[in-house]
């Protein structure tokens, strides 16, 4: 049996968000992801790549501890928020710094603005509520689309809208890191382009870790990639060094199209 | 061979065709031979007196039912207060809640109680509100059309709740809100279309119930103040005046039975208005 390593990223340099320590995820007696050990550098866009049903998404669930609200489930492990243990964190403020996008866009069935404002509002912020609104949408690349429609349905817009949409309502918090969930699988390649450049504009402000099906967009978009099979990291390395030089054979099947 | 086959198919084509439009023109036709004595013979008495003025003794004209339309109205926003709160409260533990066991033992209580015969709910609550204190009021006619508005509420809420896909909640609980907040703030409003819809029609159902006002809120020939005298209501006013010998109580009963069908439809024609303009968003 050999060892699964994640060849060591060169982080002397940049600062890390997210230390994962031998993570063990389980839904109920099933384990789904095993001894995964990864860092998540800040201010950087981390791809997660791997066939269907690797545990990719169910690794990202572990970071703002989604997975909590399926019955059964079970982590053990140790997962650092800039050095704090998340898992003894309290939830909401966790979700407050660690913000999440999912695969389909699911935009609550009120206004835009409320949308962009609901969490500001349930976490108590009482300053100007209209300026942060813009900001937000500005940031998600929608404000200028729908500016002069901030009180109308949020299911008036397009899917892609609707994403970006998603996309600046979990930027409104203002998190440290944000979490995609395939967030373009859903759209298509022209709403894709949109988001992926949205995505480099954002790192700077924003780290974010995106799981992604697609090999091509986590070669364009991202600067690390892990390769995940069967519950397992494989390979994590700098994006373009994971591709055009993998360490591991079935990174290399993976990624050349031989199994997926 | 075939000629006989083919024969055979359409001549059943057209008996079962004939048949189904029968059945549904049956249907239909009870109920506008219903509609139409209704508006017929009610609509003969209806006339501003039957609006404004109280009963009058036997022989004298010019009488009407103010004090029962009032007094209906006084127990459908009793029976609102006390059953629908509880419905709603029992139907979002139900849907968000509950565990495996205990849901379906509540799910289970809740269809009985719905089958419970009103005339049965009428003696129960005859005994916990009447005869402790020996006397019929508006409370217990409320309180026994409350306890059925419950059922119907649970069952509506819950299953408008279970429609609002688990994605939507997914999104609020990312944001920071905890299992209530998220439930109050995104769940309710967006299945509210379909509760208000079903709280409607529970409180119609019950607005033409007439066994449990009989032990409980009783009836009155006069304006019934505050909430613990006995007090005139619709569905009892016809049973009294209906099977009276007078023709001048028949045709008030006939006018009494219009109106009531009119409340019942302008509860329908409000929760048609609620699910255009809020319906079931978020699916």
């Amino acid at each position: 049996m050999t060892t699964e390593h994640s060849h060591a990223v060169s982080t002397k340099d940049a600062p890390v968000r997210f230390q994962i320590s031998h993570l063990n995820f389980f839904y109920g007696a099933k384990q789904a992801v095993f001894d995964v050990n990864l860092s998540i550098p800040a201010k950087k866009v981390t791809a997660l790549i791997g066939p269907s049903g690797c545990g990719k998404s169910t690794f990202l669930r572990t970071l703002n501890r989604m997975n909590e609200t399926i019955r059964h489930s079970r982590v053990v492990g140790d997962i650092q928020l800039d050095g704090q243990d998340i898992l003894s964190m309290d939830v909401v403020a966790l979700r407050r710094r660690v913000g999440m996008v999912f695969q389909r866009p699911n935009p609550f069935p009120k206004s835009i603005y409320d949308n962009v404002a609901y969490g500001l509002r349930i976490n108590g912020y009482k300053g100007r509520l209209d300026d942060l609104v813009e900001h937000s949408l500005r940031r998600a690349a929608l404000w200028e689309e729908v500016k002069d429609y901030l009180h109308k349905s949020a299911f008036a817009l397009s899917g892609g809208q609707q994403q970006r949409l998603c996309i600046a309502r979990a930027l409104a918090v203002d998190p440290e890191v944000l979490l995609l969930d395939e967030p373009c699988s859903a759209l298509d390649p022209v709403t894709t382009a949109k988001i992926e450049e949205l995505m480099f504009q954002l790192k700077d402000s924003c780290t974010m870790a995106i799981v992604t099906h697609n090999m091509q967009q986590a070669a364009r978009a991202s600067d690390f990639t892990a390769f995940m099979l069967d519950g397992r990291l494989i390979e994590h390395s700098e994006t373009s060094k994971l591709f055009t030089t993998p360490h591991d054979p079935r990174t290399e099947a993976y990624i050349t199209g031989r199994f997926g | 061979m075939n000629r006989i086959r083919t024969i055979w198919r359409k001549s059943l084509n057209v008996v079962m065709l004939t048949l189904t439009g029968v059945a549904a023109f049956a249907v239909v036709g009870v109920l506008f031979f219903i509609l139409g004595y209704l508006v017929y013979y009610g609509g003969k008495s209806l006339n501003w007196n039957f609006f404004t003025k109280l009963p009058v003794p036997v022989g004298e004209t010019g009488g009407g039912m103010a004090n029962a339309i009032v007094g209906s109205l006084k127990l459908l926003l009793l029976a609102a207060l006390m059953g629908l709160p509880v419905g709603l409260i029992a139907g979002i533990y139900l849907a968000e809640f509950g565990g495996k066991t205990f849901s379906f033992v509540i799910r289970y209580t809740t269809d009985l109680l719905n089958g419970v015969p009103s005339i049965v709910m009428g003696i129960f609550a005859y005994s916990i509100v009447v005869e402790p204190v020996k006397h019929f009021s508006t409370l217990a006619g409320g309180f026994a059309l409350g306890v059925m508005t419950i059922p119907i509420t649970v069952r509506a809420t819950e299953e408008f709740l279970r429609a609002i896909p688990g994605s939507l909640r997914e999104g609020a609980m990312a944001l920071g809100a905890s299992k209530w907040r998220t439930i109050a703030s995104v769940v309710l409003p967006a299945a509210s279309g379909g509760i208000i819809t079903g709280m409607l029609l529970a409180l119609a159902r019950v607005a033409g119930e007439t066994a449990p006002l009989l032990f409980t809120a009783f009836s009155n020939q006069f304006w019934s103040p505050g909430w613990s005298q006995p007090i005139a209501s619709l569905p009892v006013m016809i049973y009294t005046y209906a099977i009276a010998p007078y023709d001048d109580w028949h045709r008030q009963a006939w006018a009494a039975g219009l109106v009531l069908l009119g409340l019942v439809l302008l509860a329908n024609l409000g929760c048609r208005l609620v699910m255009n303009r809020r319906g079931v968003r978020g699916v």
